[in-house]
């Protein structure tokens, strides 16, 4: 009897606790200190590094901040991660943003607009970003829903031991020649992968199922997936099917790309060339290439034309100290900082974007490089395609295109099926 | 008060000592305590599991019910009532039969795969010879395994330039890109599937054959009956218990896979290995449509729970000398 009495009063306290601590949970009071908490895709402990050292240096001017955490996630799940935290009512104060989640988050609301803060804030120099890197960042107000941190380049990486190996000229002399085309660069890659057995080129986290990462090559056909104003399909039009053709061709015919299904790794020397952001310039030093060279994107049938990739770094209007979160944000990217970061993430500040600037971040790449490809992909770059539902938009065409990557694929009417697919998403 | 002065003469009148007479009371009073006492006790050794089962099955069902006729945008962070319009969209979706289909196909496949092969298993595995401990073992060991490592390496060798097209090639056959064609995707999901858990329904039907009586299968075995006949007359109707349980189980576990498709295909080629449970996902976490996800699981739910009562139904049919 008495345990029982014992056992009920202990239940009942524990129930009672249980209610009261959900209960004390409430929003933060003016005299709480201050935790932000910033969610990225990197888990570089060089990169955690600085992004420790600028947080502290911010701290150590905000008391009231009591913490700042940089909390990993994986890349290729992170804006669903991302999305499920704020579902689940655990939302970051600030967000790194990848460019095709953009129009998304900045459209919905998700995020505090940055203009007041950015502009209030001493030293700033706000009329500094560079205005197209800052467009897709844009709501329909004009405000800047966030800060693109970085701005990278696709560039064009050349492994001269492997085109030695098979005869073949080097990518400079190509270049040199006026001969740096994607044609060469599928003639020479599949003679590559016939002396060789390696690969001609690949484009770097394609793989078959990331269909944006082509933009890096229809862009040359002068090809988009969609109008300029996003409701119009033009997958189906007559440039994107010759690039598709071109792609098709490479990949089953001359073989100069590896096929769906198999793996090459340009840094483990698999490849003769990549089409990667510039950022995977660091991962040369351990790939056991001696010699390599750094291009831009050949040219294609309309000439030469150059894309980017981009990251915002935005403040969660779900978060719990959104203006503690769009200050921070202010001091991460000051102009002292933005030169730091510039050691991993192309800055969208036009002061800083020179060719001696860069070096000092980037001991891999020759001034000469960052000057002939880099600066001029960075200032004249159409960014990677991105639309409003981006996720399922990216679903349903690589659905589409998986009908594509067969021997023999019925190209044009593949790409009209793509299009009568995300038709009806593109009007929404 | 009044009620026991009343009763005093009552139980005089029955002629039973005033010392008994008063004592009954008491008696039933503390029967009842005692009774309530253990009843107490025992909604508290069970409370553990009420409470588990009430925050992590029943709450979220009823969240799941809720959201189901509701819209909620997450990143705008609107939550508006939108009444059946999910259910009509469920109607309306083009995608959700081939999706049931898929289900269906990889569901029927693992269950066939899974049972017939963890019982052929069972059978070879059940007898004493020297070694066997080490063969139970191997096979059962992919159960202990992580399922997303387990369903990585078998990404790797299913490539087209993987180990098993390695290995046919060594005999001159020219494999098929596995993931990357509809048919052998949603076969090769399946085998990855059915080579990691037949292991465990293995030792359970294991466990059943060592418990059918060796004086049975002697007895029909001198009356006459073959190996065949002794099997599929005597043994399978003994196991029968322990094969509705595996059913279940395997038929339940198939409804919910998910990492493997995740890993393995991504429901691709085109929609052709996407089943219920990463549709569902892809609409909740990827579209960012919590109504329609809900929907999407309200018809899981329903799913399995109509083939748990079927099965349960059919057990009085073909199970037999259950406990």
């Amino acid at each position: 009897m008495k345990s029982a009495k014992m056992l009920s009063a202990a239940a009942v306290i524990a129930a009672a606790s249980l209610v009261f601590s959900g209960c004390s949970g409430s929003g933060p009071s003016a005299d709480e200190p201050v935790a932000l908490r910033m969610t990225v895709w990197t888990s570089n402990e060089a990169q955690l590094a600085l992004f420790n050292e600028i947080a502290d240096a911010y701290r150590a001017d905000h008391p009231e901040v009591s913490s700042i955490t940089f909390d990993p996630l994986d890349f290729d799940s992170y804006t669903t991660t991302l999305t499920t935290q704020l579902a689940g009512g655990n939302p970051p104060d600030m967000a790194w943003l990848l460019e095709n989640s953009a129009p998304d988050f900045v459209s919905s609301g998700a995020l505090v607009p940055l203009d007041d803060t950015l502009s209030s804030t001493e030293g700033y120099q706000l009329d500094d970003l560079s205005e197209p890197a800052t467009q897709l960042w844009r709501t329909e107000d004009g405000d800047l829903a966030a800060y693109p941190f970085s701005t990278s380049p696709f560039v064009v990486f050349a492994n001269d031991d492997l085109l030695a190996a098979a005869g073949q000229p080097t990518a400079a002399e190509l270049e040199a020649s006026g001969q740096w085309n994607w044609n060469t660069l599928s003639d020479i890659g599949a003679k590559v992968n016939a002396a060789t057995g390696k690969a001609g080129f690949i484009v770097r986290d394609f793989e078959y199922t990331q269909w944006d990462y082509l933009s890096t090559v229809w862009n040359g056909w002068g090809a988009t997936p969609w109008s300029a104003d996003g409701k119009t399909c033009t997958f189906d039009a007559p440039e994107m099917v010759d690039a598709f053709t071109f792609l098709h061709d490479a990949a089953f015919t001359k073989k100069s790309m590896p096929g769906p299904g198999t793996t090459a790794d340009f840094f483990a020397g698999d490849a003769a060339f990549t089409v990667t952001q510039i950022s995977r310039a660091s991962l040369l030093k351990d790939s056991g290439i001696t010699s390599w060279e750094l291009l831009p994107l050949p040219a294609g049938p309309e000439g030469e034309y150059s894309v980017i990739g981009q990251a915002g770094l935005g403040a969660l209007a779900q978060g719990k100290h959104p203006e503690q979160a769009a200050d921070f944000i202010a001091f991460f990217t000051n102009p002292e900082n933005s030169a730091k970061l510039a050691t991993y993430f192309p800055p969208a500040r036009t002061s800083q974007l020179t060719a001696s600037t860069l070096s000092a971040a980037n001991p891999v790449l020759t001034e000469t490089q960052l000057a002939d490809v880099v600066v001029p992909a960075i200032t004249s770059g159409t960014v990677r395609p991105s639309h409003t539902g981006a996720a399922e938009i990216q679903q349903e065409v690589r659905s589409g295109l998986d009908g594509l990557w067969v021997a023999d694929a019925d190209i044009a009417g593949t790409l009209g099926g793509v299009c009568d697919a995300i038709g009806p998403l593109l009007e929404q | 008060m009044s009620g026991v002065l009343d009763e005093a003469p009552v139980v005089l009148a029955a002629g039973a000592s005033p010392r008994a007479g008063a004592g009954r009371p008491p008696e039933k009073r503390r029967r009842r305590r005692l009774s309530r006492g253990d009843t107490l006790i025992g909604y508290l050794f069970v409370a553990p599991q009420v409470i588990g089962i009430l925050a992590f099955v029943i709450l979220p069902l009823a969240l799941i019910l809720y959201y189901n006729f509701h819209e909620w945008n997450v990143l705008a962070n609107t939550f508006r009532f939108v009444g059946t319009e999910n259910v009509e969209r469920l109607f309306s979706d083009p995608k959700v039969a081939p999706v049931l289909g898929a289900t269906a196909v990889f569901s029927i496949g693992l269950v066939i795969g899974n049972l017939g092969l963890a019982l052929v298993l069972a059978v070879l595995l059940n007898r004493k010879v020297r070694g066997i401990t080490f063969f139970r073992t191997l096979f059962f060991s992919p159960v202990v395994v992580s399922l997303v490592a387990w369903t990585i390496v078998w990404g790797f060798l299913l490539q087209d330039d993987g180990g098993i097209n390695g290995l046919l090639a060594m005999i001159g056959v020219d494999g098929p890109n596995w993931l990357r064609e509809g048919p052998t995707a949603m076969i090769s999901v399946i085998v990855v599937q059915v080579f990691k858990n037949v292991g465990l329904n293995m030792i359970l039907f294991l466990s059943a054959l060592q418990g059918v009586p060796k004086e049975v299968t002697e007895a029909a075995s001198i009356d006459g009956a073959g190996k065949a006949a002794i099997f599929g007359r005597i043994t399978l109707p003994l196991i029968s218990p322990t094969i509705l349980l595996t059913t279940i189980i395997t038929i339940v576990g198939s409804l919910q896979v998910f990492a493997q498709i995740a890993v393995l295909t991504q429901g691709g080629p085109g929609i052709s290995t996407t089943v219920l449970v990463y549709y569902l996902f892809q609409q909740a976490f990827e579209f960012h449509r919590f109504g329609y996800g809900s929907t999407l699981a309200l018809v899981l739910f329903v799913i399995v729970l109509l083939l748990t009562i079927v099965q349960w139904q059919l057990r009085k049919r073909w199970v037999f000398y259950e406990n």
